[in-house]
């Protein structure tokens, strides 16, 4: 397993869209940080930031990437190694290179500009971030066969969860308005990765008002640290569910 | 010690293999004959376990290949078109083998040297022509001397001098007691090396014979005078067959 992690990463040391990806992070993050006077404004815009370009870029890059390295896995899979092995290792590889993305581009600059737990939160629900959504991709590698169908759902996937997720929920919340429905909506916040990873900073940088009516929700009904257990518990799921479920799936694939 | 019984697989509503039953022992080479499409590389690749089969089993020396993966270690596999990580050359490519297959120690540089692939050693698989990533495939699948080599196609794309080199490795490899399965179409280079004769068709067994027994039969020589007799003797069958159902 070590092995491959390290064939994988060497590959992707090589990748110039890893460097790019950090270096276009890192400019943001500077130019962002270095705008306002007020450190809880300048995370806030740093927040919509990571959630939006995270996802996509880490579904985007990984699914490309595996469906790039099918000869790689075909090489690999004659050799005596399990398949669990060789799938998981190879998501490893590129979840590593993508966090080490993460963390030069974002997290160095956070951490030097504000020094406080709402930063550190930021980055560990970027990082979160980029865990669920390159699983996510794993997971598409594994159904489908053709390449430019697996990159339309991984489109599909981060446009559904970045931006279509939250117009549904303000449908339900509108249609549904006149019932107590305080705890369902809680439940189906747990359905988008994207929205906890919101709540998870949210709840730190005591911004009630701008959180909108999910975090209000969030914070009344479970204060700051159930909320945030709950939030990371939710999105240790979203990781280690796609990848068991893959790696199920791949089991029974024909190559 | 390859076992193979009522072994059946379909692709959506086509049948690759049919209830095939095969048995092959030690210091036997295969050829494995018929028309594309006829099964062979599924065949090949149900041995491996990168096909699951729907129904039937396969045993290598005993243990069932279903939900196993240790077996592969005595397994050397040419694979028809030899796709390798692009950016990797082929000196990262045998080195990233060996490291992965720790529990070899000995290897079989001798088709290394022979095709001579240090010369190449620092060109990156994309750059390679056609003949000699089919030498790298040859070199990656006899390098941890296997009991068991599949070749599948192996001389194709391969020039007269390496082709030979390569019939003589894999003679030199049966004597040593290997088993050996080929599947190529290019009958020629099959008639020294082969001893038995495994013909599909419509991912049927339509014969499985040494190559004595047929040559016996048919009263040919050659193998691709046995072969032609053999599809012709299965055409002969079906045309009796359709003829007697109208």
């Amino acid at each position: 397993m070590k092995t491959i992690i390290k064939y994988v990463l060497l590959d992707l040391l090589k990748n110039k869209t890893i460097l790019v990806y950090t270096f276009i992070l890192a400019a943001i993050t500077i130019s962002v940080s270095g705008i306002g006077d007020n450190a809880s404004k300048g995370l806030l815009s740093l927040l919509n930031i990571t959630l939006l370009f995270v996802p996509i870029i880490s579904i985007l890059f990984s699914t490309i990437y595996f469906f790039n390295s099918v000869e790689f896995t075909e090489l690999l899979l004659a050799q005596p190694i399990r398949r669990k092995t060789m799938l998981l290792a190879e998501y490893a590889g590129i979840a590593i290179a993508l966090t080490i993305a993460y963390l030069v581009g974002v997290g160095v600059p956070i951490c030097i500009f504000f020094y406080n737990l709402a930063a550190v939160i930021l980055i560990i629900s970027g990082l979160f971030l980029t865990l669920i959504f390159s699983a996510l991709a794993l997971l598409i590698f594994v159904l489908f066969k053709d390449k430019t169908k697996g990159i339309g759902a991984a489109i599909i996937i981060a446009l559904f969860f970045i931006l279509l997720f939250d117009g549904l929920l303000l449908s339900f919340i509108y249609s549904f308005s006149d019932y107590p429905i305080e705890k369902p909506l809680l439940g189906l916040i747990s359905l988008n990765p994207v929205d906890l990873a919101r709540i998870l900073v949210l709840l730190q940088l005591d911004a009630a008002v701008m959180m909108g009516y999910s975090g209000a929700l969030f914070k009344k009904f479970m204060g700051s640290a159930t909320g945030s257990i709950y939030t990371v518990i939710c999105m240790l799921c979203w990781t280690i569910i796609p990848l068991i479920t893959a790696a199920g799936i791949f089991k029974k694939k024909d190559i | 010690m390859i076992e193979i019984a009522y072994l059946t697989k379909t692709f959506r509503k086509f049948k690759a293999l049919d209830n095939i039953n095969l048995h092959f022992e030690r210091g036997q080479t295969i050829s494995l004959l018929g028309p594309n499409g006829s099964g062979k590389t599924t065949l090949i690749k149900s041995i491996l376990g990168l096909v699951i089969p729907e129904k039937g089993t396969i045993r290598i020396n005993g243990n069932e290949v279903k939900d196993n993966w240790e077996y592969r270690s005595q397994i050397g596999y040419m694979p028809q078109i030899g796709r390798y990580p692009e950016n990797m050359t082929i000196r990262q490519v045998i080195k990233m083998l060996k490291e992965i297959r720790k529990d070899c120690n000995r290897y079989d540089e001798e088709l290394i040297e022979g095709f001579n692939i240090s010369a190449v050693h620092h060109k990156t698989m994309r750059s390679l022509s056609g003949g000699t990533r089919q030498k790298v495939s040859a070199c990656l699948s006899f390098l941890f001397s296997p009991d068991i080599l599949i070749l599948d196609e192996p001389t194709a794309g391969l020039d007269p001098v390496s082709s030979e080199l390569l019939k003589d490795k894999i003679i030199k490899e049966r004597t040593n007691g290997k088993l050996i399965l080929i599947t190529s179409h290019v009958l020629s280079d099959l008639d020294d090396i082969t001893t038995h004769i495994v013909y599909l068709q419509d991912g049927k067994l339509m014969c499985y014979k040494t190559v004595e027994e047929l040559k016996k039969s048919t009263g040919q020589e050659k193998l691709n005078k046995i072969v032609a007799a053999i599809m012709q003797k299965n055409y002969r069958e079906e045309y009796q067959l359709h003829e007697n159902n109208y």
